[in-house]
Parts: structure tokens; C-alpha cells; sequence
């Protein structure tokens, strides 16, 4: 099924109204701490269209944490394909941010699903089951960022020694830099 | 239940029969580099493989979160040091999108030629490398003997034989000269006869075709739902290919087509990459054909780049499949975070799925039909 920007607006915009959008509130911009940048202000709507000359994807979708799953589901009823999983550190606002890249092979559409979570409680549930691929990248960000993905059946460290307790992504990770 | 490497054990087939756990890699040469696969066999029969990744590991990422643009990209060419031009392509691709620097013709046409005969270089090199874990020596070296051709090319114009660091933000880091151009127009036309003398004694080869038809069946849902693409995703039949379906540089300018097979056997993807080599020759011809004059870099280009913040995204079609870069910029000279998605990663993802009841050389035989580049896994 090739999606149409419309379709695709219109079932994000749908699943974004169920709940209050994600915490990127007022705190955000109000605590740029030094030397660390003031997280992007929040979107006036949880789902954007973005020029792809200038960003490089069509969609730009925020959701609630416990809506990544749902959202998953959107994005595969659409015929997307599981591009990458990957984390942030806003350190400076304590948050974490996930974002979700998804292709389409058929189309030229690019979807961006991204969604926060409090950085010292960093946990959400995992897509693995909607897309078997998500697996090794949510591993991935849980070795680099510390980000919890429930659910997820083995968080063992993938790329990094099997031992590895420590987060090299983080922001406060300067041990080998 | 999912698969974890700690639950690769000893056990009991179905019928009771006992099983074993077998160890591959590290160091083996079916691996191509150092990954490890822990399989449970059942006799000759794989139940359950599981890749260890990272023996390799250099945390590109952190690295990219530590100096600047313009440092952190030969990096980028030590990501797929079979592909370097395409991954290079992405990074600087990302950072004009991000700062807003107009590339002028003559330097994306460049990039046209040097990223086709880059891919035709790394196909190249899987051709020899898979038939040898196929069991035949032969071939590697007469792709060795065409590779070498495309080596002394490009080293002539980036001083690199395999790293290359050739794009610079805005344009190239030196012009191509007439030699060049004679050179590559001469390529393809040695190339051509030699693809076809390829496709009577490797590909006709009834050997061959016994040994991959019909083996290591990876469908096109599977593809999607893994993330594969590239030669894999194109060998389940579907047409998905960077260059058409998110079109960039001057590739929509250009005539060619993009082959794919609908078999999604070990087969399929071998046709996908020999006709791919005769695609890019086409690629190659015309862009040589078309080059323009004018500038091969754009003028002023800041020395210490900073992208206005917020996060851009670029993807371009590599040997493997999708490469893509995903920067964050914070308005500094050095970026806030630099993600990059590798092609082999995500196809090794599904191996798991795809080696399942397979005897143990035809698993071989579909991880060679991956072509992995353990870099490119372990970043």
C-alpha cells in the first residue's frame, strides 16, 4: 500500500489525540544549563509536515511513550519498513529522547516517530513485536543510552563488551573521549 | 520466543535427537572479518544461530560527538571500507542539507562517477569472495584483476585506494582530470565483455545454480519488517532502491533501471548484483558523457561549518543497501549527536530468521549472499 501524505497525517493526527502530548513542556527552554543546548522547543502539533529538502523526511510525529507501539502499528499498516531506532541525551532538561526512522519501499515518504521519557527513569515499551528489526536496534540504544525497552526479550550488550555497564552515548560519559 | 545468545545451548530436537552448539567465527574465512555466529545444530541442520557482534567496535558515534564536521568525515570512509565514496556522499550530503550549501553539477556528477565505480569495486570484490565461500578460487581472482583497474583509477584523483576521502562539504577536494576521464570511459568499455564472460562461466554454471536456486528464501514482508534492503530487499522483488525512491544528487537525471528479481533465493540477489555492475556502467557512461564545466567546489564555504539547530537526515544508496546519517545540530561547531544506520546491520538482522532448518554450507552460502562488512556492522 503506497500511503498518501494526507492518509498518513490524518492517522497520526488520530492516534496523537487520545492523550495530552508528551513532556516537552515549559521547563524545556528554561533550563539551557552551560555548555549544554536547550532542547528543541515543543511542537505546536504533535505531527508536522517538514520540508524534505531541508530535513531530509516527510513527517515528523511526536507521541506519548506508551503510544510507540501503536504508533509502530500505524506505520506498518501503511507498508513502512524498519529504518533505525536510535536515542538523544537531553541532559541540560533530564530528558531522553527515542526516535524512530521509518522507510517505505515504495515510496518516497520518510517517517520520523520521536517520543521522550525522564532521563533517570529512561523506559519504554518495545516495537520488536510489531517489527521483528526493532530488536537489535532497541538493544543497540539500551547498551548506548541506558534506555529501557520493556518487553524486549534479550537487552544484552550487542556492540559493546559483554560486561559493559556503562553508557557511552550519554552525555555525562566522558571516560573515553 | 526470541533468540538470545545466551540461550544457544545444548538441547533436544523434536524427536528427541540431541543437539550441539558450534561455534563460527570469530576468525573464520566464511565470516569475512571477525563476526561470530553461535549455531545449535541438529546434526547437519542449523535450529538456531545467533550473531555476536561488536568484536570490532569503535563507537563512530561518540566520535562524531567530539570534533567537528569536517574532522569527523574520513571517518565516515572507514565505516564500509568497500563502499567508501557512498558513505562519504551520505555524511556530506547531511551537513550541506543542514547548513544549506549549494552543491555545484560538476561536483555532484563526479560524485555520480566515483560512487558508481565504487559500487562496482565492492561488487566486484563480493563476487570473488562469495564464489570462494562457494567453492570456487577462480573467479576472485579475475574480480580482483577489474577491481585493481578501478583502484588505480580513483587513486589517481583521491591519493586512496580503498579510504576514500574524496567529497568535501560543497564539492569535491580536487577536480578530475582529462586522464581520469579517458580512464573510466576505457573501463567500461573492458568492463562490459568482462560482465559477460562473468555471466557465461560463473552464472550459467550449473554448479552454481544448483548450489543457490531456491536456497535461503528471504521474502519481501521479511525485508521490510527487518529493515534489509539494498540487493537482499531487491532479490524479494521489490524495486526499492535509494537512488529512485528518495531521488538525490543528479541520480533522477540520469537513465537506468534498477534490477530486481522476484525468486528471493540466494540466486536472486546474485542476479541483483551483476546486473547492478552493468547499471552503473550505464550510470558511468552517461555521466561522463554529460559532465559539465564550471566549478568543482562551491564558493565560500565556511571552514568551521555549523548547521542552524534542529536534526537532518540523509540516506543514499550504498553497495550494501540504505545508508543514511541522522546529525543533531546545536548551532556549534561540533555536532550534539551523529546516528548512522549501516545497511549490513540491518541485514543481518534477519539471518536468524532465514538460516532456520538450513543445512550449514547453505547458511554459508546466505550469508554470503548478505554480503557483510563486519565495519559496517560493528560501526
Amino acid at each position: 500500500m503506497i500511503p498518501s501524505l494526507d492518509e498518513l497525517q490524518a492517522a497520526f493526527l488520530k492516534l496523537t489525540a487520545t492523550t495530552t502530548p508528551p513532556q516537552t513542556g515549559g521547563e524545556v527552554q528554561a533550563l539551557p544549563a552551560e555548555g549544554q543546548p536547550a532542547a528543541s522547543p515543543p511542537p505546536p502539533s504533535p505531527v508536522q509536515v517538514v520540508d524534505p529538502k531541508a530535513k531530509g523526511y516527510h513527517l515528523d510525529v511526536t507521541v506519548a511513550p506508551d503510544q510507540v507501539v501503536a504508533a509502530a502499528q500505524v506505520a506498518d499498516q501503511f507498508g513502512f519498513g524498519m529504518d533505525t531506532i536510535t536515542g538523544m541525551d537531553w541532559m541540560a532538561v533530564g530528558q531522553m529522547e527515542v526516535v524512530y526512522d521509518f522507510f517505505h519501499p515504495a515510496s518516497v515518504l520518510h517517517l520520523v516517530i520521536r517520543t521522550r521519557i525522564p532521563r533517570d527513569k529512561p523506559e519504554l515499551p518495545t516495537i520488536q513485536g510489531v517489527f521483528p528489526g526493532a530488536n537489535w536496534h532497541e538493544r543497540e540504544t539500551h547498551e548506548f543510552f541506558g534506555i529501557k525497552f520493556l518487553g524486549h526479550p534479550d537487552l544484552t550488550p550487542l556492540l559493546l563488551p559483554e560486561d559493559a555497564d556503562y553508557h557511552p552515548l550519554r552525555k555525562d560519559f566522558t571516560g573515553a573521549a | 520466543m526470541q533468540l538470545s545468545q545466551n540461550m544457544i545451548t545444548t538441547g533436544k530436537t523434536e524427536t528427541g535427537r540431541e543437539t550441539f552448539v558450534l561455534n563460527l567465527g570469530p576468525q573464520h574465512p566464511a565470516t569475512h572479518g571477525v563476526l561470530r555466529v553461535k549455531l545449535e545444530m541438529d546434526g547437519e541442520y542449523v535450529m538456531r544461530a545467533e550473531p555476536v557482534c561488536g568484536y570490532i567496535h569503535r563507537m563512530h558515534e561518540k566520535m562524531g560527538e567530539n570534533r567537528t564536521y569536517a574532522q569527523f568525515l574520513p571517518n565516515t570512509s572507514r565505516i564500509d571500507y568497500l563502499s567508501a565514496m557512498h558513505y562519504t556522499h551520505a555524511f556530506v550530503g547531511v551537513v550541506e542539507r543542514a547548513a544549506g550549501i549549494e552543491v555545484p553539477p560538476r561536483a555532484e556528477y563526479i560524485r555520480v562517477i566515483t560512487s558508481e565505480l565504487n559500487r562496482i569495486s565492492s561488487h566486484l570484490v563480493w563476487f570473488g569472495a562469495f564464489l570462494l565461500d562457494l567453492g570456487g578460487f577462480t573467479p576472485l581472482l579475475y574480480a580482483f584483476d577489474d577491481r585493481e583497474k578501478i583502484m588505480d583509477l580513483l587513486e589517481g584523483i583521491t591519493g586512496a585506494r580503498l579510504t576514500y576521502c574524496y567529497y568535501r562539504f560543497g564539492g569535491l577536494c580536487n577536480d578530475v582530470d582529462e586522464e581520469f576521464l579517458t580512464g573510466t570511459r576505457a573501463f567500461v568499455k573492458h568492463m562490459r565483455p568482462r560482465l559477460e564472460m562473468y555471466r557465461k562461466l560463473v552464472t550459467d554454471n550449473i554448479i552454481l545454480r544448483k548450489r543457490l536456486e531456491g536456497i535461503g528464501p528471504i521474502s519481501a514482508e521479511m525485508c521490510r519488517k527487518y529493515g534489509a534492503t539494498g540487493p537482499v530487499i531487491r532479490g524479494s522483488g521489490v524495486p526499492c532502491d535509494v537512488r529512485k525512491v528518495e531521488p538525490y544528487s543528479v541520480y533522477p537525471e540520469l537513465d537506468f533501471d534498477i534490477p530486481h528479481f522476484p525468486e528471493c533465493d540466494c540466486m536472486a540477489r546474485y542476479h541483483v548484483r551483476m546486473e547492478e555492475m552493468e547499471q552503473s556502467l550505464r550510470i558511468i557512461e552517461q555521466a561522463v558523457a554529460k559532465l559539465p564545466d564550471g566549478p568543482y567546489i562551491a564558493p565560500k564555504v565556511p571552514k568551521a561549518v555549523k548547521p542552524p539547530p534542529g536534526d537532518y537526515y540523509y540516506a543514499v544508496e550504498a553497495a550494501r543497501g540504505r545508508f543514511a546519517v541522522r546529525i543533531v545540530s546545536d548551532g556549534k561547531e561540533i555536532p550534539y549527536r551523529v546516528k548512522l544506520r549501516t545497511p549490513s546491520f540491518a541485514n543481518l538482522t534477519l539471518f536468524g530468521e532465514a538460516s532456520q532448518g538450513m543445512l550449514l554450507p547453505d547458511a554459508l552460502a546466505v550469508m554470503g549472499s548478505l554480503d557483510l562488512v563486519i565495519p559496517d556492522i560493528d560501526r
